[in-house]
């Protein structure tokens, strides 16, 4: 053989051992169907269990899109790399998950691979879930088995370019996925150990709070600096938390659990639904998270200097914006002035919720176009939505008016900008 | 003197005529004068023509959209044989009508329509005998037909000639007869009078009540009963523009100012400064525990003999309870008062014009002739709402502006802080089955007082507040057959060795009264649970167990009606989250018959529960407005499902959480029922009875029936919200939780 | 002053510019229909049309109107109203013109809405009374008579 031909044999050998090693990482076994495992198959109280993660997951924030048909799948979750629609994850044998067994499911739970070998997508937070202990996992199963099967499969997922080609996601779990549970921390407490698996894994959080590189993965090292999803800001959870609140493991649980904190704000945007969730949780699981995500501020300037006293900067900002004052004093003081009804029952000043001291608009913006809805006719906290009642200059005016009232921090620069987009 | 002659001689015509007169009987009991015509008996107190042929009827009952002024139109159109276009009827007013107490209770047709029933009769008569002098034929001859006497040879006088030659100032008779022949309005589904000005933007409440010089103002109070405010900045808010005036006296405090929203804007400043508790702390979030341990005075509700149970009888006993509710009136309760001549005149949608008066009159240190009080309609107010209390204030308001009306109006927050609340109760129930009969059954009933309606000044909040204060009345219980908090205690089924007991808890932990339907809510709710639990466990039909002791006609006839409509027969089996329930009540024993069936289907990962479709059967007796009456039971059903689905009034220490809607949700569209269909038996002569209240407890326990049937687990705990109905479903697991990581 | 357009009129009216429209409408205009309810913008007895859409007036400040038209049940046609006249929807009543209101926003944008769309479009509007299944009867009356329909989801299916 020739120098260069025992050259090319090389190389080829190189890239048939490379595409091997490709196909090796990209290509997984179809497990076998099962039959639809009867639902009095499966232990009461694991189920029950069961219940309870999948609220903490929150599986039918993204599964669910018409509430009559609960995780039947059909909502598009918007990414940099296109729409992807989650899944039918009803036990229904052919359009969603009823064929598959106890081992299928974990393997798409740690690794995103479905029954057939298909490797999901990332928008599916299996980087997260992979971190769910072996017996959440049979848990969620369980309770997962006993739904009612609904047909009708999500349409069908397709991104652009080399994002359509699945296969590559398996170099981006090789590179990203850090697969299976987390060791114990022996220096904390079991109750943040118990916090940290369960905000870590099937809670997801820093699914929405952390902020990702341009393959879509999380940024491990700036875990929890905070992140855009769906239009709104999810704010840091760590040392740059914007708070001037501290938030205490007794702030974070009464947010968690009831959708207001006593001292910030009520949930709004998607925290609203996670929280709405959460509060079916049983109360030590969300008191756990509660402690992890806590220590993760405990460096947050709030966390070191509280600053109770609420700023209310009114003739200054009369001053500067003398029409959105017209406009808050008889659209927003009704509920938001100290002698209005819930303010008068301890609901927190507009100075010591996030959204204002935020470096963005937009989550005040989205606020005041969206309001707050409780679902279903559920008690909760309430705000009327102003889409309709305000043109797009009067939010802009209003969003600025708030900062310049209830904070001392500079005027934003891009609140035109944040109106219109939350007006698509 | 030919005048007078003339009336001598109709007089004793009259005696002459009644003696032969013939034909069916006016409604009443015997000799004995119904309550309202007892207290009033002259017939101009009720109905008076005029020269020119108008009819104005009084009532002293008052519309509270439960469709009253249509329904006694009606009668009194009916009986007078004229249109009932023709007639003017006036409500409620302290200084024109008869003093009908409260309209409450479901009273109103039993109460002045039969007394208007009564005295267009006995009018109808008079102005017939007076026509028959007239065309000098006999009284029989004579046809009154459209507001006039005719003729058999076709002449005609119209009543406005005929009245001017008689006087209505005589004592009503009971022995009139009722009008025979002729078209009949009293049956018709006569559309509703006030409905047009209510679609159209017309003048239709208090709340629209516009008066020249008239000024605004709010009532300042902490956020609910049991508080108030601390350090108001009276002196700063008496600057602000448009503020005209701060009342105070003691503790009551009012704001007056010229434009309405400026006195919104003095209110929220007013209460900026805090609020503090006034009484001790409230002991919990949910009352009804507490309730049913403070010290209670027993009364017996009834007692009927029965041997005693065999030793082998089965025993079941169980426990039914609800929370505080609130009346919730969807619009916060207003008055409108105005201090002029040394006189109160105050405009108001209480129930009870009479008693509010005296209330005001010892309020004020004014002679009761100086007050007056004139019905409005206000929003439904579904019993002792804020309108008293409103009143008041607007009365305290207006003395301090002489010659200018005032119209205060409560603020939302206001009106779910401070309205007297629907008693928390508890009902134990205990039964003994020989074989598949009952042999005994208890039944004990725990609740505060179901009235506090003001009649002295010590009633009214604004009386707590002045200085020097009035001291609120004893809460008394209700004397049976009404009843408050054992409103239809007794069972109307014919059970033996049957006992039951009123504990009645005299302690407030916080400001409760009437609420529609009273105790009947939660004793009908109970008592027909308990029918269903001891029909299940006899392996019975619910309808069929029911029949069985059921002794009274119309009774098994409500309940056939509504099971053949709903086809009962052909109910499912339950027990996949679909199922059907049943119930039944007379209300107070005395008044509608009602029957309900449902058809549920529970979503068992949300626990919401859906009603498809929801069917009932009403008897009210001779039925003057089917359509009425049918407005009625769908709205009552309505609101029973709120209640007993999502409602549920908060506390904690120091306030009602429940201050506003987002506290307090009640039931909107997407989850009222699919289909309602309310089949009205009528019943031609028979007392007409009361409908207002009859859904309440069938609507409420036939769900509470129904979701048992659905998920084969009974919830006895109002309401079977959400939360509660996953509760039950969810397992309890012996061992403790494995831990999760 | 302020100037507001109301049911095709314009008017100036002398009040503090932060003034909610519900009680310029009740006081200033002395048109009844918008009720005051909650004043917090949770039951809808205040609903009126801001440039075809239903907002709560107790919420919009005068000054902040604009150019933008106002249409109250006054203004509206009586299509809606005679339809809840001929339903009898009404038991106390006060809620009802803010539910005329709210419909005539749906079957002006939608004239064959389902049951569902009717239901779920309405529930900003609280009625105590439980005069629900009228009101909807009542819109369904309405969309018949403005050429339309409320579509069962059998139907739709």
């Amino acid at each position: 053989m020739t120098r260069g031909g025992a050259l090319a044999v090389g190389i080829l050998l190189v890239c048939a051992a490379g595409v091997a090693a490709a196909v090796a990482l990209a290509w997984h076994p179809e497990i076998d169907r099962i039959t639809p495992p009867a639902p009095g198959s499966f232990d009461r109280y694991f189920v029950a269990e069961g219940e309870d993660l999948a609220k903490l997951g929150n599986c039918a924030g993204c599964h669910t899109n018409d509430p009559s048909e609960p995780l039947a799948g059909g909502r598009a979750l918007d990414t940099p790399f296109g729409k992807v629609f989650a899944t039918n994850i009803t036990p229904h044998p052919d359009d969603g998950i009823g064929a598959w067994s106890g081992e299928a499911f974990e393997r798409a739970m740690r690794r995103g691979i479905a029954r057939d070998g298909t490797q999901l997508y990332p928008a599916f937070p299996y980087d997260h879930f992979t971190h769910a202990t072996d017996h959440q996992i049979e848990a969620l199963y369980a309770w997962l088995m006993t739904r009612r099967p609904i047909a009708g499969r999500a349409p069908e997922t397709r991104l652009a370019g080399i994002y359509g080609f699945r296969p590559v996601v398996a170099a981006w779990n090789a590179l990203y996925l850090n697969e299976g549970p987390l060791p114990a921390d022996a220096s904390r407490s079991s109750q943040w150990n118990r916090g940290r698996v369960l905000a870590e894994g099937l809670g997801h959080c820093g699914g929405c709070h952390t902020p990702r590189n341009r393959f879509g993965a999380e940024d491990i090292a700036r875990a929890y600096n905070g992140a855009w999803t769906e239009g709104w800001y999810a704010p840091p959870l760590n040392a740059h938390s914007p708070a001037v609140r501290p938030w205490t493991p007794d702030e974070l649980f009464a947010y968690l659990h009831t959708g207001l904190a006593p001292h910030h704000a009520a949930a709004a945007g998607p925290m609203a639904g996670v929280t709405r969730a959460l509060a079916q949780v049983p109360d030590e699981d969300v008191r756990a998270i509660a402690v992890y995500i806590a220590s993760l501020m405990a460096d947050a300037p709030a966390s070191k200097h509280d600053q109770p006293q609420p700023v209310d900067r009114l003739d200054v900002a009369q001053q500067q914006h003398p029409d959105a004052a017209a406009l808050y004093a008889g659209a927003c003081a009704t509920c938001h002035d100290p002698g209005a009804p819930m303010m008068q029952l301890g609901r927190p000043v507009l100075s010591w919720g996030t959204p204002l001291h935020e470096d963005n608009p937009h989550d005040t913006v989205r606020i005041i176009m969206q309001g707050l809805t409780p679902p279903g006719g559920a008690s909760g906290p309430t705000m009327p939505a102003y889409a309709d009642m305000l043109s797009d200059q009067q939010v802009q005016d209003l969003a600025a008016y708030l900062r310049t009232r209830f904070t001392d921090k500079p005027a934003w620069s891009n609140v035109p900008a944040a109106v219109a987009e939350a007006r698509k | 003197m030919k005048e007078l002659a003339r009336r001598a001689f109709l007089a004793n015509a009259l005696v002459v005529t009644f003696a032969l007169s013939r034909s069916a009987l006016a409604q009443g009991s015997g000799t004995k004068l119904p309550q309202s015509l007892a207290k009033t008996p002259e017939l101009d107190a009720w109905i008076r023509v005029g020269a020119d042929g108008t009819i104005t009827v009084f009532t002293g009952k008052a519309e509270l959209g439960q469709g009253i002024r249509t329904a006694l139109t009606q009668v009194a159109a009916h009986e007078l044989a004229v249109l009932p276009k023709q007639i003017d009827l006036v409500t409620a007013d302290t200084a024109r009508t008869p003093d009908e107490g409260v309209t409450a209770g479901s009273h109103s047709m039993q109460d002045s329509g039969t007394a208007i029933l009564n005295a267009a009769a006995n009018v109808r008569a008079l102005l017939a005998e007076a026509a028959a002098w007239q065309f000098a034929i006999a009284p029989g001859q004579v046809e009154m037909r459209d507001g006039a006497a005719h003729a058999p040879d076709g002449r005609q006088i119209g009543y406005g000639e005929l009245a001017a030659s008689l006087s209505l100032e005589v004592a009503v008779r009971l022995d009139m007869p009722r009008r025979q022949g002729g078209k009949s309005v009293i049956g018709q589904d006569l559309p509703r009078l006030d409905i047009p000005a209510k679609v159209s933007g017309g003048e239709a409440y208090v709340q629209d009540m516009r008066l020249p010089g008239m000024l605004h103002a709010r009532v300042v109070r902490g956020p609910s009963d049991g508080t108030k405010v601390k350090a108001a900045d009276v002196a700063a808010v008496e600057k602000m523009p448009g503020v005209v005036k701060i009342v105070r006296d003691g503790g009551f405090m009012a704001v007056i100012a010229d434009h309405e929203w400026r006195a919104v804007k003095a209110l929220h400043r007013l209460q900026a400064s805090g609020w503090e508790r006034t009484e001790p702390p409230i002991a919990a979030a949910d009352l009804r525990e507490t309730i049913h341990r403070l010290p209670a005075q027993d009364m017996p509700i009834f007692d009927y003999p029965g041997p005693a149970s065999p030793a082998d009888a089965r025993s079941i006993r169980v426990r039914y309870s609800r929370p505080h509710l609130m009346h919730g009136s969807i619009g916060p309760s207003c008055a409108m008062a105005l201090w002029e001549n040394d006189g109160m005149t105050v405009w108001t949608h209480s129930q009870g014009v009479y008693p509010l008066r005296k209330a005001l009159a010892e309020l004020l240190k004014l002679d009761l002739e100086k007050v007056r009080c004139i019905h409005v309609e206000g929003s439904g107010c579904y019993g002792h709402n804020g309108a008293d209390d409103v009143a008041a204030d607007a009365a305290l308001a207006a003395r301090a502006v002489p010659g200018k009306p005032v119209r205060l109006q409560w603020m939302r927050e206001q009106e779910h802080g401070w309205e007297p609340l629907g008693s928390a109760m508890v009902v134990e129930m205990a039964a003994e089955l020989d074989g598949n009969k009952v042999a005994s059954w208890r039944h004990d009933v725990w609740s505060n007082t179901h009235s506090t309606r003001p009649t002295t000044a010590g009633g009214l909040l604004a009386g707590r507040e002045v200085d020097p204060p009035f001291v609120p009345p004893k809460p008394k219980p209700i004397p049976m057959p009404e009843g408050g908090g054992a409103r239809n205690g007794n069972p109307i089924y014919a059970l033996p060795n049957a006992h039951g007991v009123f504990h009645f808890v005299e302690q407030m932990p916080v400001r409760v009264s009437a609420l529609r339907g009273l105790g009947a809510q939660m004793n009908v709710f109970a008592i027909e649970s308990f029918m269903d639990e001891l029909a299940l466990a006899t392996d019975t039909d619910p309808v069929a167990f029911r029949l069985a002791w059921l002794k009274d006609e119309r009774a098994r006839e409500a309940v056939q009606r509504a099971a053949n409509r709903f086809d009962w027969r052909r109910r499912g089996d339950g027990g996949d989250g679909s199922g059907t329930g049943f119930a039944f009540a007379r209300y107070k024993n005395l008044a509608s018959y009602c029957a309900v069936a449902m058809e549920v289907r529970v979503d068992r990962d949300s626990g919401e529960i859906h009603v498809p479709r929801v069917v009932a059967a009403v008897d009210s007796g001779e039925a003057v407005n089917p359509d009425g009456i049918r407005n009625q039971i769908e709205g009552g059903i309505v609101q029973s499902l709120s209640w007993t689905t999502r409602e549920a009034v908060g506390f904690d220490k120091t306030h009602r959480t429940s201050f506003d809607w987002s506290g307090y949700p009640i039931l909107r569209f997407p989850s009222v029922p699919g289909r309602i269909d309310v089949e009205v038996i009528d019943r031609p002569n028979q007392p007409f009875l009361g409908a207002g209240e009859a859904a309440q407890g069938p609507a409420s326990a036939a769900l509470a029936n129904a979701v048992a049937h659905a998920l084969g687990r009974r919830l006895r705990d109002m309401p079977l919200s959400p939360e509660r109905v996953k509760a039950a479903l969810r397992p309890v697991p012996v061992v403790t939780k494995q831990a999760a990581g | 002053m302020i100037k507001l357009t109301v049911n095709g009129r314009a008017h100036q009216v002398d009040v503090d510019p932060d003034t909610p429209l519900l009680y310029v409408l009740r006081n200033d205009l002395e048109l009844n229909a918008a009720k005051f309810g909650c004043g917090l913008g949770q039951c809808g007895a205040c609903t009126v049309l801001l440039d075809d859409k239903p907002v709560f007036s107790c919420l919009v400040p005068v000054a902040t109107l604009g150019e933008r038209k106002v249409r109250t049940l006054e203004g509206l046609p009586k299509t809606l109203p005679a339809a809840f006249e001929a339903e009898q929807a009404a038991q106390c009543g006060y809620c009802i013109a803010g539910m005329i209101v709210r419909a005539q926003a749906l079957l002006e944008r939608n004239a064959r809405p389902t049951e569902e769309e009717v239901r779920s479009h309405m529930a900003p509007n609280l009625c105590r009374c439980g005069t629900h299944m009228r009101i909807l009867r009542a819109v369904r009356r309405a969309a018949e008579a403005m050429g339309g329909g409320v579509r069962d989801v059998a139907e739709q299916k």
